[in-house]
């Protein structure tokens, strides 16, 4: 087929060299964020290999697709939407839902709660919060209805903004507020009653 | 329920878009002025506080050595720049 225009050898040479380096900029670029997009998948599935596992699929996702990525837009909240999608794909273990559980719907509960057992003034104190312990805090995530752990994991872990979150998850930012605020509630229900029954 | 309990249980409610900055300016307004008054939910937002950095402290877990390596090698082919 040809052209009017049809660009020389030349240029298209420096068109392909051009896009090679643009790719090879993509790819350094990705595989910086990949310790920060681990920290958020090993939170979402059961296991260190599943995480492994979901992360390279990402990967070798964005590496085949980098082209649909925008530029000077948020790469991190980029891989994250790849990352949901393939979990989702994937299939997720039939989990007990949030309805079945019985929820104290209180956000000071789980401070009242250290309150009664430590007292009042050790509140005040950072270290307080060390009572729950670390394996706890992981426990009580992982218990979380996953619905509720992703959101919970995606803003609280990640420090992704409602608006990222909201895109990454593709539902409502009303949606991710109000499972943001129930699985806060949840999680700190768990941690009470794991930790300190 | 006396009115500083109704204060409270208010409070209560705005704990977590205080945390987050999504409150409006209105309600930063009544969050901060019971705060001013009461103890007992500003301990309950500095635990909260401390909370969060816990949280996201003790469930981050770092890449595993050699998951790197693994993913550079889904790169693309190598070019000469």
């Amino acid at each position: 087929m040809s052209e009017s225009g049809a660009e020389s050898e030349a240029d298209a040479g420096r068109r392909i060299a051009g896009e090679a380096r643009e790719r090879v900029r993509f790819e350094e670029e990705a595989l910086e964020l990949a310790d920060q997009v681990y920290r958020v998948a090993r939170r979402m599935v059961g296991t260190r290999e599943e995480a492994e596992e979901l992360v390279q699929d990402t990967y070798a996702r964005a590496f085949r697709g980098w082209r649909s990525f925008t530029p000077g837009t948020n790469m991190r909240a980029w891989l994250l939407r790849i990352l949901t999608n393939l979990n989702t794909d994937r299939g997720r273990k039939i989990q007990r839902t949030p309805d079945t559980q019985p929820l104290e719907e209180s956000d000071y509960y789980l401070a009242n709660k250290l309150a009664a057992v430590e007292g009042e003034q050790a509140l005040e104190q950072e270290q307080v919060v060390e009572r729950l312990s670390q394996g706890g805090v992981v426990n009580a995530l992982s218990e979380l209805p996953h619905d509720f752990r992703d959101v919970v994991v995606l803003v609280d872990l990640g420090e992704f903004s409602y608006a990222d979150a909201a895109q990454i998850l593709d539902i409502p930012i009303g949606t991710v507020m109000s499972r943001l605020h129930r699985g806060r509630r949840i999680l700190k229900q768990t941690l009470a009653e794991e930790t300190l029954s | 329920m006396t009115a500083h309990e109704a204060d409270c249980e208010k409070c209560e409610e705005l704990l977590q878009g205080y945390l987050d900055r999504d409150l409006t300016a209105d309600e930063v307004v009544i969050a901060e002025g019971h705060l001013n008054g009461c103890d007992y939910c500003r301990r309950r937002y500095r635990f909260e506080e401390h909370l969060r950095r816990y949280i996201r402290v003790s469930a981050s877990e770092r890449m595993p050595a050699g998951l790197l390596a693994k993913l550079a090698e889904l790169r693309g082919p190598t070019v000469d720049l």
